[in-house]
């Protein structure tokens, strides 16, 4: 497995402090706030993550990051540039890897990532062999001369992310970037986000599914309505916002609401969704058995983990996924 | 860390630190990497879309020979530009060689852009990178910009072969078409990225049909009421007709830099409206 280069020295020279510094950034259109004064920070090397249902105003952050979406207002800097008069500047220190592939379908998979890093200005001598490693790093040498539209949705995805590192980026930014996959494709492309991670990459990334968010984020924000609700790690996230344990009761859709108010007391907290009743507490078993004391008989009954799942019900009140 | 990356991304780097930035042409708007546009569309276009590329230059072949050949039978000589007798076929190869550019030029600019930027994504996937859209723009309409010289240098063979091309200066065709294309390439780059559907690109073909038969092409402009000349006088293909029928002729005048000023215009509006609008699409 061949590793994956990248430059040790900052792509801007001399530069140091955290690669993305956002202070109140705001993005409005007409009436409507996508993004509404959020900021944060992110240090080099990274794996920050922005966790939130659709529309919570992800992308459009990640669009600004990216140099493809001016800022109504607040501070953003890229590498020390503000994107808004530095866009091709900043566009070239950056991997973009957005939330639908837009790989180029009248080239074959070789020729996407020598077009694309031409695009960046790059010499073909410096484009051979990186397009050879980075399919290797994709594993995708054997269909280099394939065409795009018969690779599958997982190798179209690690495509666009052997794409994105043509430029031989300091920031990856990756919008949703495992929606659609199966989970053996998902797991693939997590292990090679991993190596990036590994090999220095400050991986910015969105997404509605917490277990990858807890698989790759060292920190994160949990975003809605275009405010940050929480930051942390995913961790101390669900320490802070969460208990250890959650039971999950399901007695069927009619009569959840009403056999909540029998649970009263159990746990530390109790959340009544739709089709499923949780109860939040340390210890899950000791809270199920307090449940059968009681002489309530759910169809289905479940122990697990508290997850960030967990974490953005209690903060905003509704699921992740909906 | 490899030794290849390191140059490159110095020679990348290079035009693109903060401190060379206020050296960028047109600033965000031109990374001055057209080539690579340019480049990419011809890989894409070789090997497919052949059957296309010779409709496009054989439509108006049969119309040289059908109407040049069969109707000018019928008709005889007609009264040139320069106000000589000349063959039918000799009056209407020139404005069809005009056509031959539109067509070209057009077809690129409107339905190929229309499928990238509403289904290829491809220009989402350019402007994400160090390109400007303007090089974008360029690099798009240079591409139509190939595909109309090369239906123009075809069909002036065929006129060559046919007898119609009599003086050197009428070579003059060839570039004089390219400007042609330019014009319609631009200003149908710029159309196409207000579009939002498939059906919208009907009108498309709803305004070059008429275009091409009204536009003077096989009949003076004379036969019109005032009205409709004026009319005829303010499309972009009168304009091409009349520059390349002159030029064929070797009846250069003030007109004939008045038609060639037409699609100056017509080339710069069409390009800052293509450039605006891809900033404003992928770039807001």
């Amino acid at each position: 497995m061949p590793q994956i280069t990248t430059s040790k020295t900052s792509a801007v020279s001399g530069f140091q402090g955290p690669v993305i510094a956002a202070s109140n950034l705001t993005k409005s259109y007409g009436d409507f706030t996508a993004v509404d004064g959020i900021s944060f920070a992110v240090p080099a090397g990274e794996a920050f993550g922005l966790l939130g249902p659709n529309g919570a105003g992800k992308s459009t952050t990640m669009k600004m990051i990216g140099g493809v979406s001016r800022r109504t207002s607040g501070e953003l800097a890229i590498m020390g540039l503000d994107p808004n008069t530095n866009g091709p500047e900043v566009r070239a220190h950056l991997g973009v890897v957005p939330q639908q592939d837009n790989l180029d379908e009248e080239l074959r998979v070789r020729d996407n990532l020598l077009a694309y890093g031409r695009y960046f200005g790059l010499p073909k001598s410096y484009l051979q062999p990186k397009a050879d490693e980075l399919l290797e790093f994709a594993q995708l040498t054997d269909k280099a001369k394939a065409r795009v539209d018969d690779l599958s949705g997982g190798m179209k995805r690690r495509l666009t992310i052997a794409r994105s590192l043509i430029n031989d980026p300091r920031i990856l930014l990756l919008d949703e970037p495992t929606t659609g996959l199966d989970p053996q494709a998902r797991h693939i492309l997590w292990d090679r986000l991993f190596r990036l991670k590994e090999a220095g990459v400050t991986l910015i990334l969105t997404t509605h599914y917490m277990d990858e968010a807890e698989q790759l984020c060292d920190r994160l924000i949990v975003v809605d309505k275009g405010t940050i609700m929480a930051e942390g790690s995913p961790a101390a996230l669900i320490r802070t916002h969460s208990s250890r344990e959650v039971v999950e009761l399901r007695f069927g859709s009619e009569r959840n609401t009403t056999v909540a108010a029998e649970l009263d007391g159990i746990g530390e907290r109790l959340e009544t969704l739709p089709d499923r009743v949780l109860i939040y507490a340390n210890d899950g078993e000791a809270a199920l058995e307090a449940v059968s004391a009681r002489g309530l008989r759910p169809i289905t009954s479940l122990v697990r983990r508290s997850s960030l799942e967990d974490v953005f019900l209690r903060l905003t009140g509704r699921s992740l996924v909906d | 860390m490899s030794t290849g990356p390191q140059t490159g991304a110095a020679e990348f780097l290079a035009p693109t630190s903060p401190g060379v930035a206020g050296n960028r042409f047109l600033g965000s708007l031109y990374a001055r990497n057209i080539r690579a546009v340019f480049a990419r569309g011809l890989k894409a276009t070789w090997g497919t879309n052949w059957s296309i590329m010779i409709s496009g230059f054989v439509e108006p072949v049969l119309y040289l020979l059908a109407m040049g050949i069969g109707l000018g039978a019928l008709i005889g000589t007609v009264t040139g530009p320069g106000g000589e007798q000349i063959s039918y076929a000799a009056y209407i190869a020139p404005a069809l060689l005009a056509v031959s550019a539109m067509n070209g030029a057009v077809y690129d600019s409107t339905m190929n852009v229309f499928f990238k930027l509403n289904y290829a994504r491809l220009y989402e996937g350019m402007l994400a990178t160090s390109l400007g859209p303007l090089d974008v723009a360029l690099g798009e309409i240079l591409l139509a910009l190939l595909r109309g010289a090369m239906y123009a240098t075809g069909f002036t063979a065929v006129m060559a072969a046919m007898g119609l091309v009599t003086s050197p200066t009428a070579l003059l065709m060839i570039p004089a078409a390219v400007v042609v294309a330019f014009g319609f390439a631009s200003f149908g780059m710029a159309i196409t990225s207000y579009m939002k559907t498939f059906q919208q690109l009907d009108w498309v073909s709803f305004v070059m049909l008429p275009m091409f038969l009204f536009s003077a092409t096989f009949y003076p402009l004379s036969v019109y009421p005032q009205a409709v000349q004026w009319l005829i006088q303010a499309l972009p293909l009168w304009h091409g007709v009349e520059m390349l029928r002159q030029i064929s002729a070797g009846a250069f005048s003030l007109a004939t830099a008045g038609h060639l000023l037409y699609f100056v215009v017509m080339i710069a509006i069409g390009l800052m409206v293509t450039t605006r609008r891809l900033e404003a699409l992928f770039q807001k």
